[in-house]
Order: structure tokens, then C-alpha cells, then sequence
């Protein structure tokens, strides 16, 4: 478990060393983007309203206060399920040349292929500590397709020693969450013969 | 041309703008501050994660709770769609404006705490900006015979972890030996993104409805509590053991446990059938209970030493 620190603009030679199981902190340009932001871009062909080329997404909906005048404040801001992307992913990080997705639990073979032909990494942050990475986030420069409501408006934010994010997928391709499902599914199958010992209740 | 949905909130009598007030308040700190019994639990499962991904995980969610508290902000993003599970009695002075004020209150909360606009109307297809709409809060009532009380769990059903819940009916041949299996299985796959360590909600009924509305009523009891039936405490036991042993870790990134507890509510059956279903809460299991009687003297037997 190594402890990397990325800020963006992110090159390739940047994450080309960073493997699954590792920790980044982030500084610079974080974008929120999710569910149909995805499928505006990939389906519908409707250019990404914000550039995020080198830069990183997050699959998040955050909790934002209005203040006026174009001004927004981040009051929390979590990472959403990262697999609802996976049918969209690769296409997103060929077209968009992004660096770093960050979301929560694993993705699929799709964003596998895409972060090893684009280099590109999928970390995940700790899923429900929104006000800590809310405190990380220093300003909310923009917002894109507020026509989508809060959770899924591109807010376009400055962060800095954003994380800890736990690396799930490599620009190799590896993938942790796959790994551990062997595991988990192992010995899910051991316990499962273990309890149905004892489950007869029906005689 | 579609019709946007609309909201005006209602003139309510003094008692239900009090009620209201209330409720929109608890709601707010429901958001911020996780129930008594979650709370230790957490710290208890730290302390055996020791490895330091695992211990960097439970310091961050811990820093995260102490920050949400100070700062007074929702702990998580996804403050869920609001749900009320009520159990009312016919003589509860404010049973007829009683659906009304949750879904004032809501509103109000939203505004306040501020909580995330979670409804977006179906078909449709556009988000109320509300954080209320058609069915949003979902109300469950279970009239209480004609007692003047009013107890209702609120809870915060988040879409990673207990919305996509799941039911299905087994055949009797298939025995506990298939809901076992249904459990299990899903512990590997959504349980794994539901944000462990999980409470997991089991329900055993008669049909795809009753045991889903079991598999949240188990949701609602203490993380620690045991079902009073010993053959559905026993699975109880038995299914976090198993489950703890799956090794899923805080956030599914493997470690020494994967549950908060296992909780198991049954009824009666079709003999043709089982009914099973699982809904599974986060570690960040937002969910209260507030207690009523006819003159709106209240308590939060979930949270200690909190005054609204």
C-alpha cells in the first residue's frame, strides 16, 4: 500500500507506477458526473460541457447550498455506486481523455479496457464521509447541465489533499473488487454448507 | 407538455405546525447523527480492523461523523428518499393531517438541513428540485387499535445500500436452505457496493410484498436486537457469522468483517410458498425513532441526550 499525491493536470508517467490497493490524494480539478451526463455524452453525442481532459470525475451527487449570484457551496459530497457507469465507461474515457474516475465499489470489464488503452486509474473514496471531502473541496468553480437538478449537475470543483481514494482499478488493467470477489464468492460457498447444517426447520 | 409537480403546503392546526416542527427538526438530526446502537457498533468493529487500509477507512469515518455534528451538515451526500414506518392509534389526535405533515416536514428538513433532492418523478423523468413528490415520503401505517399514540421510525433509504433491495418467492421444497442461499448471494454482489459493514435486513413471509416490508421493518430494529422467534434468532446468528466470515471489510475492500448484525422479522406463509427478501443498510444507517403521545411530549429512544 503505497501513498501517491497527483495533482492535475495528471500525464500518463504520473499513474503509469500507481497499482490497485494503493492510496492517492488529489489536488486540482474535480468534476462531478454521473448517471446521465454519461448518457448525454455517449448515447445522445452531446459534447461534455466541461473539459476534463488529464483532470478527474467523480461519480457523485453532492449536497450543494445555493448562495447566489453563480456562487455554490459543497456541503457534502460522497461517492455514488461506480458500477452504473461501467456500460458507458470506456467510450467516456476514450472521448474525454480522463485521468482519474473516482467512485464507490468496483467496475467491470469495460473501464478495465479503457484505463489500460488510455491510462487511466478507478479509485474508490470511502463511501459516505461527505463532509470530509466536502471540507477538501476549496471552491465550486462551475456548473454545467444544471438543467439535471442538484445530484447530477457537473459541479466543477478546485479540491486539495482530496481522498484518501483506494486504487480499484490500474492502467494495467488489474482490477481489486474482481480479485476479492473470488475470494468472497469462495467462501461464501464454505459458509453457506456450514449454516445449511442447521437451517431444517421445515420436517 | 408535462406537468411539473406542485407543492403548497397545507394550514395546519397549532398542534400539527407543532408536530411538523418537530419532525422536520429530527429529521435534520437523523441526517447528522447515526443512531445510539450504530454508533458503538462502529467503534467495537474498529477495533478489530487493524490492518491500516482498513483502519484508515474507520479513522476517516469517524473524523466524518465528528465533522458532520460540528459543522451541522448531513453526514452522507444521499440523504435517501424519506421514509416513515407508523404505528398509530385510531384516537392520535392528528391521524387526519397526519400524511400531510411528513410530507411537510420533509420539505422543511430539505430546505434546513439542507438534505440532497432525491425525488424525481417517474416517466416524467425530471427531479421534482422538492426532495418531495408523488409517493415521495413513502408512509407505512399500522393502525394501532384505538390507543392516542404515535410511534414512527424515520428513515433515510439511500440508493446505494437499501432501495435496490431485493424479493423473490421460493417454493417450500427449496426450505430455509434457499433463503440462506438467496442472502448469501447477495452479499457477494450489491452487498458488496451497499457500503459494509451492513445492517442486513431479512424478511420471511408469504409473498415478494410482506417480505419486503419484513426486510425494512428488520432494518428498523436496534443492530444488536434479536428476533423473539429462537429459529429465526438462531438464522440471525447464523447469517452473520457467515456473512462476517465472507470477509467483505469496511467499503468491500476485504477485512476481518462484513456486518453490523443480521436482522430477521417473519410472518406466517401460504403453504405453497416462502417469501424471502434482503435490504441491507450502510454504515451509515440514518434511521430514528421518535415517540408521540396525544399532547406531543416525545422521545427519541434511539438517540440519547438529543433535544429537538
Amino acid at each position: 500500500m503505497k501513498t501517491w499525491h497527483l495533482t492535475t493536470p495528471i500525464e500518463d508517467a504520473d499513474i503509469d507506477d500507481i497499482r490497485i490497493g494503493d492510496i492517492v490524494y488529489l489536488e486540482g480539478t474535480l468534476v462531478t458526473c454521473r448517471d446521465v451526463a454519461h448518457r448525454r455524452l455517449v448515447e445522445e453525442h452531446r459534447p461534455l460541457p466541461v473539459d476534463v481532459a488529464k483532470k478527474a470525475i467523480l461519480h457523485a451527487g453532492p449536497i450543494i447550498r445555493d448562495l447566489g449570484n453563480d456562487q455554490y457551496e459543497m456541503v457534502a459530497v460522497g461517492p455514488t455506486t461506480s458500477m452504473r457507469m461501467e456500460k458507458f465507461e470506456e467510450e467516456f474515457i476514450k472521448q474525454t481523455g480522463v485521468k482519474l474516475i473516482v467512485g464507490k465499489g468496483g467496475m467491470g470489464p469495460g473501464t478495465e479496457a479503457g484505463c489500460k488503452k488510455y491510462h487511466a486509474l478507478h479509485l474508490v473514496y470511502p463511501a459516505g464521509n461527505a463532509v470530509f471531502a466536502a471540507t477538501k473541496v476549496e471552491k465550486i468553480v462551475d456548473a454545467q447541465w444544471k438543467d439535471l437538478g442538484m445530484p447530477e449537475t457537473l459541479w466543477v470543483c478546485k479540491v486539495k489533499d482530496y481522498g484518501p481514494l483506494i486504487v480499484s482499478i490500474d492502467t494495467q488493467g488489474n482490477n481489486l473488487f474482481e480479485q476479492k470477489k473470488v475470494e468472497y464468492n469462495r467462501r461464501k460457498e464454505e459458509e453457506i454448507a456450514i449454516i445449511n447444517k442447521e437451517v431444517k426447520f421445515i420436517k | 407538455m408535462v406537468v411539473k409537480y406542485q407543492y403548497a403546503e397545507p394550514t395546519f392546526s397549532a398542534k400539527g405546525t407543532q408536530m411538523r416542527d418537530i419532525l422536520a427538526n429530527y429529521i435534520a438530526v437523523v441526517s447528522r447523527r447515526l443512531p445510539d446502537d450504530v454508533t458503538s457498533k462502529l467503534k467495537e468493529l474498529a477495533k478489530v480492523e487493524v490492518d491500516p487500509l482498513q483502519e484508515l477507512i474507520y479513522d476517516t469515518m469517524k473524523e466524518n461523523q465528528l465533522l458532520a455534528e460540528k459543522m451541522k451538515r448531513p453526514s452522507c451526500q444521499d440523504t435517501g428518499a424519506l421514509q416513515f414506518f407508523v404505528k398509530v392509534g385510531a384516537k392520535f389526535p392528528l391521524l387526519a393531517e397526519l400524511n400531510d405533515i411528513l410530507k411537510s416536514a420533509v420539505y422543511r428538513a430539505t430546505k434546513e438541513a439542507p438534505l440532497r433532492h432525491n425525488a424525481v418523478e417517474t416517466f416524467d423523468e425530471y427531479n421534482t428540485g422538492l426532495n418531495i413528490g408523488n409517493g415521495i415520503p413513502s408512509v407505512f401505517v399500522d393502525l394501532d387499535g384505538d390507543s392516542d399514540r404515535c410511534e414512527m421510525y424515520v428513515y433515510m433509504a439511500g440508493g446505494g445500500c437499501t432501495l435496490p433491495g431485493e424479493a423473490m418467492v421460493l417454493m417450500p421444497g427449496q426450505g430455509y436452505e434457499g433463503v440462506v442461499r438467496f442472502v448469501m448471494d447477495r452479499m457477494t454482489s450489491y452487498g458488496i457496493n451497499a457500503c459494509p459493514p451492513l445492517l442486513v435486513g431479512v424478511g420471511v413471509a408469504t409473498s415478494v410484498e410482506t417480505a419486503a416490508m419484513n426486510s425494512k421493518l428488520a432494518l428498523m430494529r436496534r443492530v444488536d436486537s434479536v428476533s423473539p422467534n429462537a429459529n429465526a434468532a438462531k438464522l440471525e446468528h447464523l447469517l452473520e457469522d457467515g456473512i462476517n466470515n465472507i470477509g467483505l471489510g469496511p467499503q468491500g475492500v476485504g477485512g476481518r468483517k462484513s456486518v453490523m448484525g443480521v436482522n430477521v422479522v417473519n410472518t406466517a406463509r401460504h403453504p405453497s410458498t416462502i417469501g424471502v427478501a434482503v435490504s441491507t443498510g450502510c454504515w451509515s444507517h440514518r434511521r430514528g425513532l421518535i415517540n408521540f403521545d396525544a399532547d406531543l411530549n416525545y422521545d427519541l429512544p434511539y438517540n440519547k441526550g438529543v433535544e429537538l
